[in-house]
């Protein structure tokens, strides 16, 4: 009897083991998973957003400054995009690093296909893009961003605002070219790349709206964004917002705004002025202005909630340790939250009922109510930067 | 106007403009502000490593040849038609002349 029971525990034992993911941990869903960037040590902490808790850290990253994670479909794998040209897939029930390449000199973010089959990542050194199988890894393209200079030279370009475009399309920009580009990669053996040359000077940044429509390029050099329409019969790329700062000096900028990551609410997008305290409020039918709304300082991520009910901001040095809480009905700031010292990253639950936000020099994560703005948790992660979870795997354009 | 007062008006104006130059250096906990504000805050786009981004790497044998003087300049007033910023808000000049000796020589890195 004693013995048959033994057996019986062995058995059960087993079954749960063939059931779980590779390593020791049990089966569990990946819904509620996500990744918060520890910059200092290269590691990842691997979070649990319904238990608001740290599950334990992926290791051996390499530099992440400025290090970004986009999913597999799957929700379990991840690439992780290092400021050293590092791209490594990542699983996150098991907490390991699959495997790892070297894939440029320097780096600063990657996309994934509609598809869920291609990675793509964009690369300041050499400037371009490269595409991998996203299961092996292995090149599928290189696509230099090659450009002919002022003096006639071809120089490559530095690579910013890549994202996935429906199809096995990625779309990204030149920085140095004032161009955007996309790679058709339906044929992945010769893939067919359209140039939209003179689209504003100095493309910092992009994003893609989520209907995977409409993709803008924050200019550096000059007062507007670059507009492209994919919907359109013949796309071309427009000027939008043009002379926002009506010939204002315009302030120092001590961080680019990061486009991604989406601040469209409803029909409008909001957006970082450069330069300037403010964001500007455009309507996405006409591409008209319909309003500004004064901020604590330079914006660098202006993230709607999931709803499109608020719109969340953090600043550049020296207002870092304050984020701002916009209602989009009344175009209003309703809140004004010090989490921590140097705010760097904010990322909303899947339905947007907590964000989380990255305080680098306080080194904790909060975990706010939306609708309350008390702070539900706080966890220690050293230096974090970026968090993101993995109900970006069903969202293009992230 | 005296001859006594002028030249007290001009000792004044040296005065005021040896103090301009000679701020005092960055003391210790400066510095290690300093050293955090490049690594982190810099490093925004010359990587905390310094070794580049949307800006320049930033190393010794890069920044050796380059005249003080014009290193300072960029950091205090930034390049025109390029993302750097002048710092002037943030820094002194005796700060940012502090971080051009260092980069010059090999920034160091954050006390952890």
């Amino acid at each position: 009897m004693k013995r048959r029971t033994l057996l019986a525990a062995g058995g059960g034992a087993l079954l749960a083991g063939c059931a779980s993911w590779p390593g020791s941990a049990p089966a569990r869903g990946t819904g509620d998973l996500g990744v918060v960037v520890a910059r200092a040590t290269g590691q990842l902490a691997v979070v649990d957003t319904t238990e608001r808790r740290i599950l334990g850290t992926i290791d051996g990253l390499g530099d992440l400054s400025h290090a970004s994670v986009v999913y597999a479909r799957d929700g379990a794998h991840a690439f992780v995009f290092g400021r050293d040209g590092a791209m490594s897939q990542v699983h996150l029930p098991s907490r390991r690093v699959l495997a790892r390449l070297m894939q440029a000199g320097n780096s600063i973010g990657g996309a994934i296909s509609q598809d869920g089959t291609l990675v793509a990542a964009q690369n300041y050194a050499p400037g371009g893009v490269r595409v991998f199988d996203a299961r092996t890894l292995a090149p599928i393209a290189d696509i230099p961003a090659t450009y002919t200079a002022a003096d006639g030279s071809q120089q490559r370009s530095r690579v910013v605002g890549l994202a996935d475009l429906p199809g096995r399309r990625f779309v990204f920009s030149l920085f140095d070219a004032d161009q955007v580009w996309v790679a058709d990669l339906s044929d992945a053996a010769q893939p067919k790349i359209t140039k939209f040359e003179g689209i504003g000077r100095q493309p910092y940044d992009a994003l893609l709206t989520p209907d995977g429509r409409h993709y803008l390029a924050g200019l550096f050099g000059e007062d507007g964004l670059a507009m492209i329409d994919f919907w359109s019969p013949q796309p071309r790329a427009r000027r939008i917002l043009a002379g926002y700062g009506r010939g204002q000096q315009p302030l120092p900028v001590y961080k680019m705004p990061h486009l991604r990551g989406w601040a469209v609410a409803g029909r409008h997008a909001w957006l970082p002025a450069i330069g300037r305290h403010e964001l500007l409020v455009v309507d996405t039918a006409t591409w008209e202005e319909v309003g500004r709304v004064p901020v604590a300082g330079q914006p660098v991520f202006v993230m709607a909630r999931p709803d499109g009910r608020q719109v969340w901001v953090n600043f550049a040095v020296p207002d870092y340790h304050k984020v701002q809480v916009v209602d989009t009905v009344s175009r209003q700031v309703v809140r004004t939250l010090e989490p921590g010292k140097a705010v760097l990253h904010m990322e909303f639950t899947p339905r947007g009922e907590a964000v989380w936000i990255s305080s680098r020099d306080a080194n904790h994560v909060s975990v706010i109510d939306t609708a309350r703005f008390d702070t539900l948790a706080r966890l220690p992660v050293e230096q974090p930067s970026g968090i993101f979870f993995t109900s970006r795997a069903a969202r293009i354009g992230l | 106007m005296k001859p006594a007062s002028v030249a007290c008006w001009l000792s004044a104006l040296a005065l005021a403009a040896a103090a301009a130059q000679a701020e005092p250096a960055p003391d210790a906990a400066r510095q290690r502000e300093l050293v955090r504000l490049v690594r982190q805050d810099c490093g925004s786009c010359h990587g905390m490593r310094l070794t580049g981004g949307l800006g320049p790497a930033l190393d010794a044998q890069r920044l050796a040849d380059w005249p003080l003087d014009s290193l300072v300049a960029t950091i205090y007033k930034g390049r025109p038609g390029t993302p750097m910023p002048g710092w002037s808000a943030l820094l002194s000049e005796a700060d940012a002349t502090w971080i051009a000796q260092q980069l010059r020589q090999g920034f160091p890195s954050e006390a952890r």
